[in-house]
């Protein structure tokens, strides 16, 4: 209705922004003073009190500054919000590179890190106000844009709403070019120029959990089953892995055996005792309802992984199960480091082929039998969407009353979703294990679920393509900026709570129908939004 | 003799362990009441209660000489106020914008909260166990017996223990008559029922739901003070097992009860103990897992639960 | 087909003989002998029996409350009847005892399809694939439960058959043109005969609809009313019905069933409802009785007594 700038002239409630604002020191004061403003510092003999008030001023200061630029915006003035945020980032960012340990007092916090976060949250709140400002500036175009300007908040959010929903569609819809691309790009990944060992280490890592990710999917993404002990089919695999394949298992040393078994025989059965274990896990509790199922299997993780600390005869409890081989290639051997009895028994592939050993063709090797594996997993999801089960799944997770009266079998179906799941799980854990050459139970908390669960929510329910990005932000990122190793999972668990307030669904959450009637022309013809 | 002496010790050991998961188990279960979600990060609110208390006690020993009942109520008040800042911050700041959102929007939020609370605390504290000398010492010695080898047993209820009885005793009758007889306990009862027409019937459903956090974040800063006191270390890791498993007793007790979260706290205190001193010390966790399972699949609405009808 | 003498009901006698043409023609499929149902203390369903027909519209009505939801729910397995035998007669097979089988094969084996009073699609679906979803077990066959199908042999012809099963279900409720489109994105009235499609795509020999009326414009209604019509006679499976909407079940039912508090108060074809003073009681209200002529009020009685049957 009115067409003028529409936070303008409203009268100012003086006394409403001061109890805002002191509010929100009075609370962040609260938050800070105990576990901030003093450190319990270890000495010898006991523990003693450090203070850190200057840190609890700093954050009551941030507090405050930041809550009253959230007031000034709301009140229109995104001017000032603008030059003063820029200006605060230009000093932040100049002292940051240019002022050396100088400055280092007169800045907030002692991290770095930190000081670079708060630099980044003022440029951020620069640009925001002065894209409203560009946006108010220009007349209103559509009721769309009228509409906008009358919510106070809520418009900008839900414009980016908007965007990442057809962001997501796009990426859903050529979902078959987006992976055709990454393929080649991961196929070639090894053999470009500048891929060093340490690079091919971290590929590896971030399959292992795209992979991971892809298997989780099935239960969490198309099933609906919220699994939050998938570590313990992870543990299954590993284990089941290594005791056949490792000369130092203590199973293989009871039935007086002295070599390992293939990797190749030792894969199949891994997965298979996994999905054994899904199965018998999820037989009794599948009726259960979500987020008691939840919590039920987070128990079950942690009493496979109680287990497996604990049954020291067959497990070596926290030992662990070491000397692992890695895989096998057409019949040869891989292994780098072996003793002189096997070696002489062994034909080692690089010794067959003629070259010379290099560490790095290990690591090659291993990325693409993981790259493999992810792949498989991948298009066995892509595949089984389109079949009856797969449709089932979906259906399940939206209504499992309406299935019941259509004649599918609840708990069969979730079973099958679970013991799938659990399969790839331990497909997964049997390349760990061979990667890591050791197992032990340590790899196997609940953090390990956690992180695997994050990165399919994150990546977008059910989204395949999802699934990689969030395994790349979440696990690539941090392995890559290892210095800040000591705040990945600080900023793991904030990410996880900012990316669900701000996409409840995940980043890339878009559903394309996995069988349509008239194409995909007609529906662009139509015009009917999903 | 021994035997029976044995099965006291266990029995006074279970009680205080399951005082514990009982208080921690009452934020679990009126969150879970009021806005149907796991507070999965309520274990962490748990564990700062631990910190915040062990900060104070710091405190006041720097002081110096504080008469010990007068501490010990300083050190309660003041981690219940701190703690529940802390609730209600994790209330406004991940939980308020996600209550139309599906559940497990809600969930993997909480699990999100969890891990930052954890690391939050551990960068600030450091890694490293934090013990605290024990404060309350002595006791009433209540049998004094051999045990099989001849050595000499006695089971004694310590003051400490008494206090936590105590303790916890009248913290549940407080809350029950909070519950139970005002218009706060009303308004809860109320948007537990339906939300959307208790905002409409003029209360209001934020504050109401902000307190319900702050009850419960102060009743786990209770816990986190008697788990330091009886056990005198903490670190930022211990909310997670002891959230999980208070999270066992909620739903053991019936979730959504109040005495059904301290029954329920009791009985896995117990299992746990009696689990660990008569059976295997190693595998008490999977005991009590167990119990969590055996529950759901027999009866999920828990032992004092109402039950609830598939309405089709 | 054949009818097993004893299945004679208890209330047949009184009702059919007052009104003769109720259950003329058709063979009878389901067969409902002593229902009762009871949660705690609560009789919900007390001693109804009743018959359903091949090839008939039978309309369950009755006041809110009156036990119509729950008696659907005993027959499609959601809820295990605490006394009494439901029988679907079957052709060439031996009947099926529908209180002894799990929800999903009520649906599956014994096919008896039923929407729901709060419509329940997979809002998330599009409209095809809601439809083939309902096809599901005669698919999981056809893709050898999964592991032929995962290789892709021989597959894709059947479910071809299940796409042109699901558009000419499509064509005949009118959104062929939406079937790409997610079910939550069509209007309410659209939704239901969705739901009712979503049935028939299972193929089933008894449909049971829960308030497909409810909330529908008289447009929308009228709609409704052509394809139920439809469905009777080009499909030729028995239909039960629960209503409140009375144009509705005046205009297509065949025989009605009046439940009130549980009880069955009058049962017979439309014409001999709409005058059942019984029924006009329970709609009306007690007080009415005062006004009626003696003979019925004798009449009543004689209903009561045989429709509710004995107290046993």
């Amino acid at each position: 209705m009115a067409a003028t700038i529409p936070h303008a002239g409203r009268p100012v409630d003086r006394r409403g922004i001061l109890i805002e604002l002191g509010g929100t020191a009075l609370v962040v004061f609260a938050l800070t003073v105990s576990l901030v403003g003093f450190h319990i510092k270890d000495i010898s003999g006991g523990i003693a009190l450090d203070l850190r008030f200057v840190d609890v001023a700093s954050a009551v200061a941030i507090a405050i500054v930041v809550r009253g630029w959230l007031i000034l915006m709301r009140h229109g003035h995104h001017r000032v919000v603008a030059a003063s945020a820029a200006a605060v980032a230009a000093v932040l960012v100049v002292s940051l590179l240019f002022g050396g340990a100088g400055v280092q007092p007169w800045l907030p916090f002692k991290a770095q890190l930190l000081q670079w976060l708060l630099a980044v949250l003022s440029a951020g709140f620069a640009i925001g106000s002065a894209v409203r400002m560009a946006r108010e500036r220009r007349p209103v175009l559509s009721g769309a844009g009228a509409a906008q300007d009358g919510a106070q908040d809520g418009a900008a959010p839900d414009e980016q709403a908007a965007l990442m929903d057809r962001v997501s569609a796009q990426v859903q819809r050529n979902a078959l070019w987006i992976g055709a691309v990454l393929f080649l790009a991961a196929a070639a990944f090894p053999f470009m120029p500048g891929v060093n060992l340490q690079y091919l280490d971290i590929a590896v890592l971030v399959l292992t959990y795209i992979m991971l990710g892809w298997g989780l999917n099935i239960v969490v993404g198309l099933a609906g089953l919220l699994d939050l002990g998938y570590v313990a089919f992870y543990a299954v695999g590993a284990y089941s892995f290594a005791l056949f394949a490792s000369p130092d298992s203590p199973l293989l040393q009871d039935l007086g055996w002295t070599e390992g078994v293939s990797f190749w025989l030792c894969l199949p059965f891994a997965g298979l005792m996994a999905a054994l274990a899904g199965v018998a896990l999820g037989f009794p509790v599948l009726r259960l309802r979500g987020d008691y199922l939840a919590i039920v299997t987070l128990g079950f993780g942690e009493m496979i992984r109680v287990t497996l600390l604990n049954f020291y005869s067959l497990t070596k409890g926290p030992d662990g199960i070491s000397n692992i081989p890695p895989p096998s290639l057409l019949g040869y051997s891989t292994q780098s480091k072996m003793d002189e009895e096997t070696l002489e028994n062994t034909t080692e592939f690089h010794t067959a082929m003629g070259w010379e050993f290099d560490q790095a063709d290990t690591t090659i090797l291993l990325y693409f039998v993981i790259l493999a594996m992810a792949l498989a997993t991948n298009f066995f999801t892509v595949r089984v969407r389109k079949l009856p089960v797969g449709r089932a799944w979906e259906a399940l997770r939206e209504d499992e009353i309406a299935c019941r009266s259509l004649g599918i079998n609840p708990t069969n179906t979730k079973l099958t979703a679970f013991g799938f799941g659990a399969m790839f799980g331990g497909f997964a854990g049997s390349f760990f294990a061979t990667r890591q050459t050791f197992v032990s139970p340590e790899s196997f908390t609940f953090i390990e679920s956690a992180v695997i669960l994050a990165i399919v929510v994150l990546g977008g329910f059910g989204s395949q393509i999802g699934v990689v990005v969030a395994a790349f932000l979440l696990i690539g990122l941090p392995e890559i900026f290892r210095e800040l190793q000591e705040y990945r999972m600080l900023f793991f668990g904030g990410s996880m709570v900012l990316i669900m307030l701000w996409r409840p669904a995940g980043l890339l959450a878009h559903r394309e129908p996995t069988i349509r009637m008239h194409g995909r022309r007609a529906r662009a013809s139509t015009g009917s939004g999903g | 003799m021994y035997h029976v002496a044995y099965f006291l010790d266990q029995l006074i050991n279970g009680v205080t362990l399951g005082a514990i998961y009982g208080l921690v188990a009452i934020g679990y279960t009126m969150v879970y009441g009021i806005i149907g979600m796991i507070n999965f990060a309520h274990g962490e609110i748990f564990m700062i209660g631990s910190f915040v208390s062990l900060i104070v006690f710091l405190l006041l020993g720097l002081a110096g000489g504080v008469w010990l009942p007068l501490a010990i109520l300083l050190v309660l008040l003041a981690a219940m106020m701190f703690t529940a800042v802390y609730g209600w911050t994790l209330e406004r700041v991940a939980y308020r914008r996600l209550r139309a959102s599906p559940r497990l929007a809600a969930l993997i939020t909480a699990i999100g909260m969890s891990i930052f609370l954890q690391n939050y605390v551990q960068l600030l504290q450091g890694a490293r166990n934090k013990p605290l000398p024990p404060q309350i010492t002595g006791g009433v010695e209540v049998v004094n017996t051999t045990n099989q080898a001849g050595q000499a047993y006695a089971v004694s209820l310590s003051y400490l223990q008494m206090l936590i009885i105590v303790l916890t005793i009248v913290l549940m009758v407080v809350f029950t008559v909070l519950i139970t007889r005002t218009a706060l306990g009303r308004a809860q009862r109320a948007c537990e029922q339906d939300r959307g027409m208790a905002a409409l019937l003029g209360i209001n459903v934020d504050r109401t739901i902000a307190l319900t956090f702050v009850i419960g974040a102060s009743l786990a800063a209770v816990a986190g003070l008697i788990f330091m006191l009886r056990y005198g270390a903490t670190d930022f890791f211990v909310g997670f097992l002891t959230g999980l498993k208070a999270f066992t007793a909620a739903v053991l007790g019936g979730i959504g009860s109040l005495p059904g979260a301290m029954l329920g706290g009791l009985l896995i205190g117990m299992i746990e103990v009696f689990f660990a001193g008569y059976f295997n010390l190693e595998y008490k966790d999977v005991a009590t897992f167990t119990v969590l399972v055996l529950v759901l699949i027999f009866r999920p609405t828990g032992l004092l639960g109402k039950p609830d009808i598939e309405k089709v | 087909m054949t009818a097993p003498e004893r299945m004679e009901l208890p209330g047949d006698t009184a009702v059919n003989g007052s009104t003769g043409n109720g259950n003329a023609g058709g063979a009878p499929l389901l067969t409902v002998e002593h229902l009762t149902m009871r949660f705690g203390g609560l009789v919900a369903i007390d001693d109804v029996s009743f018959r359903a027909e091949d090839r008939k519209i039978t309309a369950i009505i009755g006041p809110n409350g009156a036990g119509k939801t729950t008696v659907f729910n005993c027959l499609t397995g959601f809820y295990k009847p605490t006394v009494g035998r439901l029988t679907l007669q079957r052709e060439g097979r031996a009947p099926a005892y529908l209180e002894r089988m799990e929800g999903f094969r009520i649906a599956g084996e014994a096919r008896v399809a039923r929407t729901f009073q709060n419509i329940r699609l997979f809002p998330k679906m599009t409209l095809l694939e809601n439809l083939v979803v309902a096809q599901h077990n005669k698919l999981m066959r056809a893709s050898g439960y999964t592991v032929r199908g995962l290789f892709g042999f021989g597959y894709g012809r059947e479910e071809q058959k299940a796409v042109e099963q699901a558009r000419y279900w499509l064509e005949q409720i009118g959104l062929v043109d939406r079937a790409d489109d997610d079910a939550d994105s069509l209007p309410y009235g659209d939704q239901r005969r969705l739901e009712i499609a979503r049935a028939m795509c299972t193929e089933p020999v008894l449909l049971c609809l829960d308030e497909p009326a409810a909330g529908l414009n008289p447009r929308e209604s009228a709609d409704l009313n052509a394809l139920l019509t439809f469905i009777r006679n080009e499909h030729r499976i028995g239909i039960l019905l629960i209503e409140h909407d009375m144009s509705v079940v005046m205009q297509i039912s065949d025989h009605i069933v009046v439940l009130d508090y549980g009880r069955k108060i009058s049962d017979g074809d439309p014409e001999f409802v709409r005058q059942d003073p019984a029924v006009i009681r329970a709609y009306l209200g007690e007080e009415e009785e005062e006004d009626l002529p003696d003979i019925v009020r004798q009449d009543l009685s004689a209903d009561d007594a045989g429709g509710a049957g004995a107290p046993s």
